[in-house]
């Protein structure tokens, strides 16, 4: 079990972690195991032959699922015991969702369901709606939607115009406004509504399908995720009653952001799973399809393929996985969460905020490049519905846009983590003035590393911290308070972030292993992390660059890319080789081979 | 009714087994290791029947120590309790021996039915449920696709299909069923049944403890030997018949089915 220290959101940009405190798949429970089976199984054997079915938008189909899903507790992860579901830990709640990654369009409506549409009673509720709510979603008799955007307000949610009014009788709150884009429209029960009280206090509300006032639009017809129902739904003098406000009026931001941070790792956790049957996929394919009379497994440039998808795929477990650690160790169990304050409940979870977004933007990403990867292996075939690499192309597509738009996480990830830094909640100010200090006496040439399997990635993880505070720290002098406005800049100051925390939970999670288990059994995983921190350096080092020349110019200009050069002075390996043994093993293994 | 199912774990069926360098045993490296799916139809028809006439579900496996995850499974598909039998001497036991140590768990629980798998997915010997019974001295009712238990609890009538016909046969009770597809389809372990199996008693035993003398077990009392493992044979790539018109193929195909395959 990963030790119990609790870390601040953004404190591994400024901390070294040692393995023992990151949880890793790897310290799975038995429990965890058997929960990892049940999903994958209730996958495989309910919704795969399904998909077809599913595909058509089957409200009957959708409903039967849910309610079985429900039965087995798939649905309960995260609410109380009390109020019928399980109340487990996030590890638990992250492995339902891989294991929901390749359920297609089901897992849209499982995903909305249990995140978006029942968190915000789970964290915000009071006790009558939460007994009231929480046991028809868990069991699956009732499908929870969430609505948030409107035809104006996306990106900019708080831009919300639908209007809330207290009725003359002071016994129901009267809605008016459209909302966009909802997800599970077409056969939810239970809306979590987003108005402002008096046009103003940004507000939530549980509002029933039922309500006199409340109905939903047509269909929007979408590139992928047909499966998924997408509506409008329309608030027309719809009636609320008071008890249905949600939290308290005014504090819908805390309810809506909160819970889109948590949406966020699930998507990624989700993300892991489709991530895992594209390689599995792709492999099984490639080892049966001859051309030239071999396998097209055999070629370099498949095997490419076939070791990034997985190298990848690896990072991005490694960091759902943490992230999932490291907030069970702030909020311990559910069920105890869940009986405080709603206000205790934002907080805990805002705590996380850049590593929510990191693991979004991440899990996406990757999820579309191993989709993207899996389409060109199966090359003509996989342009053809007949196999499933079209779907899995065009489903992946929206995890880029919902929950936050990735630009938007992106200027979430440096701008939390800046905005607590002149809070005084993050140290990242005296940690970027340490390194240019340091860098006056440093030299990479007198570095000596020790003889162990991973060393040199170790150090280049902690180079690449410097790297991204000496760049962070550049432009807040630079721009000071209007930073915001230099998208460009913090954009690649998130893609640095990003990406150290993925080297660094691939690093961790492999340097656990060996503690563990040993080098051998580490084996691919310690060519994983060597061909990635391989791949990622230069990179590091080029986006930094970037910013500098955009920043600085003259002798400044010139110090400072020195500073940069020095700090990510690397000599490449041969990462050929590396990934060409991965890709083997995968080839051997016919799946995703960590 | 009390009843008993013996489970064995064995490689998942879609794990890619590789034979070891002793050319006798395979490599257990990368194997992921599951329920003996025969052994799991008879966790169901126990789950069943305890859910109709009421009664314990006792699961007895045997193995190292991993044995106890899928003794676990289970517990969380809704067993009652656990017993492994777990000892280095038993490492290499052939399924004589097997039968030898589940008989010892059995003499002390009190059951009315027994189930096992009609065989192992793994090494498909099929003796480990007959031997048992043998061993107990009660009936032994093999390859079973329907179990039909008499409402008070004493007898069980019992369908094993033979040639395309059902045999029916009734029995008395204790009896030893051993599981054949069809049987049922066995349950998901559902999330609160596995966070009960959680407290459920999952009791450890090794031979000593069982009165056993390890001598008669392991690979060096086995009456059965086994001398080579081979994996099945490459299967050739297909022909793709030439021709310039289907006519031309056809009779190419005709000659090749006669003179290569010789299917007529
Ligand atoms: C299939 C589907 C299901 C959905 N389900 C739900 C649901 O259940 N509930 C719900 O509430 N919503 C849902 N949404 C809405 C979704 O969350 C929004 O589409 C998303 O937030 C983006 O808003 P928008 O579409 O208005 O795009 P816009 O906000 O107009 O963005 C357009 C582009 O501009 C960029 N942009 C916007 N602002 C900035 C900025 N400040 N800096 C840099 N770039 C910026 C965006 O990144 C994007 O690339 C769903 C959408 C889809 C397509």
């Amino acid at each position: 079990m990963a030790e119990n220290k609790i870390f601040a959101g953004g404190e591994f940009l400024i901390t070294d972690i040692a393995p023992e405190e990151v949880f890793t798949p790897e310290d799975f429970t038995d429990e965890h195991k058997m929960i990892l089976e049940t999903a994958k199984d209730f996958v495989e054997k309910e919704i795969v032959p399904n998909i077809d079915d599913l595909e058509e938008k089957n409200p009957e189909l959708v409903g039967s699922l849910l309610a079985k899903a429900g039965e087995l507790g798939l649905l309960g992860t995260d609410v109380p015991e009390e109020f019928g579901g399980l109340g487990l830990d996030k590890v638990s709640t992250t492995i339902v969702a891989e294991g929901m990654g390749p359920a297609a369009s089901f897992g849209v409506v499982y995903g909305a369901h249990t995140g978006i549409g029942s968190l915000p009673i789970v964290y915000f509720g009071n006790e009558e709606q939460k007994a009231k709510y929480l046991p028809k979603l868990a069991s699956g008799e009732w499908c929870g939607a969430y609505c948030l955007t409107e035809p104006g307000a996306g990106t900019d949610a708080l831009n919300a115009k639908t209007k809330a009014v207290l009725s003359d009788d002071g016994k129901h709150y009267i809605l008016n406004g459209e909302k966009m884009f909802i997800t599970n429209a077409g056969w939810a029960d239970t809306f979590i509504v987003y108005a402002k009280v008096d046009g103003e206090q940004f507000t939530g509300f549980i509002v029933e399908k039922d309500f006199p006032g409340v109905s939903t639009g047509k269909e929007e017809k979408k590139m992928g995720m047909h499966g998924s129902s997408t509506r409008p739904v329309i608030l027309e003098d719809a009636q609320v009653p008071v008890e249905n406000v949600l939290f308290e009026v005014g504090k819908g931001h805390k309810i809506a952001f909160n819970i889109l941070n948590i949406g966020r790792w699930k998507l990624g956790a989700s993300a892991v799973g489709g991530c895992k049957a594209c390689v599995t996929e792709a492999v099984k394919y490639a080892n049966g399809r001859l051309q030239f009379k071999v396998p097209i497994s055999s070629f370099g440039m498949i095997k490419t393929k076939l070791a990034d998808m997985a190298i990848k795929t690896y990072m991005s477990d490694s960091m759902m996985y943490r992230l999932a650690g490291m907030f069970d160790n702030k909020l311990a169990v559910l069920d105890v969460a869940a009986k405080k304050s709603g206000e205790e409940n934002a907080k805990t979870i805002e705590e996380y905020a850049p590593e929510c977004s990191i693991t979004k933007v991440y899990g996406s990403e990757a999820l579309d490049y191993c989709v993207d990867e899996y389409v060109q292996i199966l090359g003509g075939y996989g342009f053809c519905a007949e196999y499933p690499a079209e779907r899995y192309y065009r489903d992946s597509r929206i995890n880029r846009i919902w929950e936050g738009t990735n630009e938007i996480n992106r200027m979430l990830v440096p701008g939390t983590m800046m905005r607590r830094a002149l809070q005084g909640r993050l140290n990242l100010l005296p940690a970027a003035q340490a390194i240019s200090k340091e860098l006056m006496t440093y030299s990479p040439l007198s570095v000596q590393l020790p003889d162990t399997p991973l060393a040199l990635q170790e150090h280049m993880v902690k180079m690449s911290k410097k790297i991204a505070l000496m760049v962070a720290g550049v432009a807040a002098q630079k721009f000071g308070q209007n930073l915001a406005k230099e998208q460009e800049v913090l954009a690649k100051v998130a893609e640095i972030v990003i990406e150290i925390f993925a080297m660094e939970s691939g690093l961790l999670r492999t340097l656990k292993i060996i503690e563990k288990e040993g080098e051998e059994k580490a084996k691919y995983q310690i060519k994983a992390v060597k061909a990635y921190v391989n791949d990622m350096v230069p990179q590091m080092e080029n986006w930094a660059k970037e910013v500098i020349a955009y920043v600085e110019e003259g002798d400044m200009l010139r110090t400072q890319l020195a500073g940069i050069k020095k700090l990510a002075r690397y000599q490449p390996i041969d990462a050929i080789t590396l990934k060409r043994e991965i890709a083997d093993r995968i080839i051997e293994l016919e799946s995703y081979p960590f | 009714m009390n009843i008993v199912v013996c489970l064995k774990q064995v490689p998942d069926t879609e794990t890619q087994i590789k034979i070891g360098p002793d050319n006798k045993s395979i490599v257990t490296d990368d194997i992921k290791w599951v329920i003996n799916p025969y052994d799991e139809f008879g966790v169901e028809e126990a789950l069943q029947l305890k859910e109709k006439f009421g009664g314990e579900v006792t699961v007895v496996g045997m193995g190292p120590k991993r044995v106890t995850e899928s003794i676990r499974t289970a517990l969380a598909m809704g067993a009652d309790k656990g017993i492994l039998i777990t000892d280095d001497a038993l490492e290499g036991s052939d399924s004589l021996a097997t039968a030898k140590a589940l008989a010892a768990v059995l003499k002390d629980l009190e059951y009315d039915l027994i189930f096992t798998g009609q065989r192992g997915v793994d090494d498909d010997m099929g003796v480990v449920g007959p031997a048992l019974a043998e061993l107990l001295g009660i009936p032994n009712l093999s390859l079973i696709v329907k179990v039909e238990a008499a409402e008070d609890g004493k007898s069980v009538k019992v369908n094993r299909p033979v040639e395309g016909e059902t045999l029916v046969i009734e029995s008395s009770l204790p009896a030893l069923i051993t599981a054949q597809k069809g049987l049922n389809e066995p349950r998901y372990a559902s999330l609160p049944g596995i966070m009960k199996a959680k407290k459920k008693p999952l009791e450890e035993k090794t031979l000593g403890d069982l009165g056993l003398d390890a001598a008669q077990f392991g690979e060096g009392a086995r009456k059965l030997k086994i001398l080579e493992m081979t994996p099945p044979p490459e299967r050739a790539a297909g022909k793709i018949v030439e021709g310039e018109t289907p006519q031309e193929k056809a009779a190419e195909l005709a000659k090749l089915l006669h003179e290569e395959a010789k299917v007529f």
